[in-house]
């Protein structure tokens, strides 16, 4: 089962959105209704499933309702129509007392320009999650400190925000999210307001955790390239519309339209597909004319990175197995090339 | 829709309503109003019938006022009297060194232990006293008044100015009623408040709340609503209540605004005590207004200066505050920290071995 699950979710932003919606559901699109009615399309029918334990990215470009749609899954922000349920429950119809005890338990956001406050020590920062939940007071500086020591914060804990750089600060912002020990994780452009290397880093320290922790994580990002590295699934959004979901492989070599195809153009593919996907399968494959000395055996899941060299400098042939060490295909020059020139 | 056309079919009105019962009300009216129609003079001079008898309602409604809840006024005054009074009755009563020794505490941890800051205050309450003898007390009962009015203006002014900044409503209703306060000329409420309350402190008081309170309102209202949006939507995110959220968040988050309208409200509230000792306030602003009907220009001059030296002291006693907030954005001090340190570490060693020696001296013994 699906841990959230977005159901043809409808936002529009104005004074009566609900006299918009029907013309919306018809189909106009967001300019369309911009110029008609001085309303904004936030979001138009989107529906997303996101399994429990990966990290769903969510990308789209300013104004894309990226934002929007991560803020209804804790309910920031109302749909005009749709559904949200979490967990099997309908985070809609939950009242504000309600709302208040899901937000506290079942997940954390974290966010673009860190949202950390200015008032309160590193330490009071980490634990404010644990403060609202009226956690005593020693306990909640103990679990923050623990907190503060994975991200690698030790000897910041009484300096304020603005003491701190960026990277420091977002790491005091994933301190704080992860310090009540959510399920679900939220991460809302997390990383754009990083510097590239600060970013790379970060970037790894999320999937470091992840691979300890397995939350689910929603994570909204504008760089393609940033969803490639950390998504399970993406989903491409544009003015509002969902335009395709699957997995990083599927997008790189099945752009749905011609805004995807725009945006895949530039991504370097040799850090994206995996061997399995650009191999031909070991029936349709003719094995006749190879040297058997110049095959080597290479893990499905191994980025095509880390073999071109190899293939290119000693015309070989990589034998793609699974786990358990079976055939599943071939890779030689002739497959990586075809995979490079695609589209 | 049905509600706008409402508003604008009740404008006009009651505007031919304010016209026809202003023509009534009349006493140099037309004997026929079919008159006006066949002989336009009244075009050429504003008609004298064509006024709004504002001033015969205010004046029916104050009486009817004064006399069915002047009870009410009476147990205020008494109130704000007596509090007036003991605050100065003890004020007085301290030696004067003691209330400069108070002021400089109050502003040395204040400021967080700013010794310039706090050298320069100790010295303005000196000089308050110094210009002229007669001017301490006095400076403490135009002291003791503000503080007072101050008070009120807080107990008010910051929950007005937090529902201000919840609802946009209630801000468009409140606001226009702020500028009124501001730029009504004060007389126009001194002499209301000398027939409800008497001559005396408690007008003045009044008067200073109505004339001081606008800023403290204003300021609160926009330092909540400046904070940070993300921040507020963190703490949302995090579950926080509409309390949990005001008093964790936005309320130590506006307060650098909050004070700067603290003090705002301090400096309106001074300038407020010469106009009101011309109601019989006593006070320093009672001397300028002597040296002025004396044309003693030296004297004016003095209580002028006192009440300057005075407005120093509140001012950097309320600003000090907001600077302090504000010295954690500063960039850590390393030098300064590393020392604190190794003083510290000195310290506990020190007193270790001192430990030790009396340990030793007492096993000996």
């Amino acid at each position: 089962m699906s841990k959230i699950e977005i159901k043809n979710i409808y936002k529009i932003f104005g004074n009566y959105p609900d006299q918009i919606l029907p013309m919306v559901k018809e189909g106009a699109n967001k300019e369309l209704v911009m110029e008609e009615t001085g309303h904004t399309v936030g979001l138009d029918n989107v529906s997303i499933s996101i399994k429990e334990g990966e990290i769903f990215v969510c990308m789209g470009l300013s104004g894309s309702g990226k934002s929007t749609l991560i803020r209804h899954i804790n309910r920031l922000i109302d749909p005009t129509a749709g559904q949200v349920i979490v967990d099997g429950v309908d985070v809609l119809s939950l009242d504000d007392k309600e709302i208040l005890d899901f937000r506290k338990k079942t997940m954390s956001m974290v966010f673009q320009r860190f949202g950390l406050f200015p008032h309160k020590t590193i330490i009071e920062n980490v634990a404010y999650g644990l403060e609202i939940q009226k956690v005593p007071e020693d306990q909640r500086k103990e679990i923050a400190q623990g907190q503060i020591d994975s991200v690698g914060l030790q000897g910041f804990e009484h300096q304020y925000p603005a003491q701190l750089s960026g990277g420091m600060q977002q790491r005091v912002g994933l301190a704080r999210a992860l310090a009540t020990n959510p399920q679900i994780l939220l991460m809302d452009e997390a990383f754009s307001a990083l510097d590239p290397l600060i970013r790379s880093d970060m970037q790894k320290q999320l999937i470091e955790l992840q691979s300890k922790l397995k939350k689910t994580i929603v994570f909204i990002t504008h760089d393609l390239d940033e969803s490639l590295k950390l998504g399970d699934h993406i989903g491409i959004l544009n003015g509002g519309r969902l335009v395709q979901v699957g997995r990083p492989e599927d997008i790189i070599m099945n752009p749905a339209d011609d805004y995807v195809k725009a945006f895949v153009k530039d991504v370097n593919r040799t850090k994206v597909l995996r061997a399995q996907t650009v191999m031909t399968k070991k029936d349709q494959f003719d094995a006749t004319n190879i040297n058997p000395s110049t095959i080597y055996k290479i893990d499905e899941n191994t980025m095509i990175e880390e073999i071109i060299p190899k293939v290119l400098k000693e015309r070989c042939t990589m034998n793609v197995v699974d786990k358990s060490g079976n055939t599943k295909g071939y890779i030689t020059s002739d497959e990586l090339s075809e995979a490079l020139t695609k589209n | 829709m049905i509600k706008k056309l409402l508003t604008y079919l009740a404008i006009p009105v009651i505007f031919i309503w304010l016209l026809i019962t202003s023509f009534k009300a009349s006493r140099w009216k037309p004997d026929n109003a079919n008159e006006l129609l066949s002989d336009f003079s009244w075009l050429n001079d504003w008609p004298k019938w064509l006024d709004i008898p504002l001033m015969k309602w205010i004046n029916d409604w104050f009486k009817f006022f004064n006399e069915e809840y002047g009870i009410y006024f009476e147990i205020v005054n008494n109130f704000l009297l007596g509090a007036i009074l003991s605050l100065k009755k003890f004020l007085v009563f301290l030696p004067w060194p003691l209330v400069i020794a108070l002021v400089v505490a109050i502003v040395f941890f204040s400021s967080g232990r700013k010794v310039g800051t706090t050298v320069f205050v100790g010295i303005c309450t000196f000089f308050i006293g110094f210009l002229h003898p007669k001017f301490w007390d006095k400076a403490i009962e135009t002291t003791s008044i503000m503080l007072i009015g101050i008070l009120i203006c807080v107990l008010f002014g910051i929950p007005l100015g937090i529902i201000m900044s919840r609802s946009r409503k209630v801000r468009n209703a409140i606001l226009p009623v702020l500028d009124l306060m501001q730029t009504i000329p004060s007389f126009c409420y001194l002499i209301p408040g000398i027939m409800l309350f008497g001559l005396g402190a408690v007008p003045a008081i009044i008067a200073t709340v109505i004339y001081a309170i606008p800023p403290l309102v204003r300021l609160t209202d926009l330092g909540i609503r400046l904070v940070d949006i993300e921040v507020i939507e963190a703490a949302e995110a995090f579950g926080a209540s509409r309390r949990q959220k005001l008093l964790g968040v936005q309320l130590p988050l506006a307060l650098p605004n909050i004070m700067q309208g603290i003090n705002q409200c301090t400096m309106m509230a001074l300038a407020m005590v010469v106009i009101a000792s011309m109601i019989g306030t006593r006070g320093l602003g009672d001397e300028v207004l002597l040296g002025l009907q004396q044309l003693n220009v030296g004297k004016a001059t003095e209580a002028g200066l006192a009440i300057v030296l005075l407005a120093i002291v509140l001012d950097r006693i309320t600003q000090a505050y907001g600077e302090k907030i504000q010295d954690r954005n500063k960039p850590l001090d390393k030098f300064n920290e590393k020392a604190k340190m190794k003083k510290a570490a000195k310290k506990q060693v020190t007193k270790e071995s001192t430990k030790d020696g009396m340990e030793a001296a007492v096993k000996t013994n």
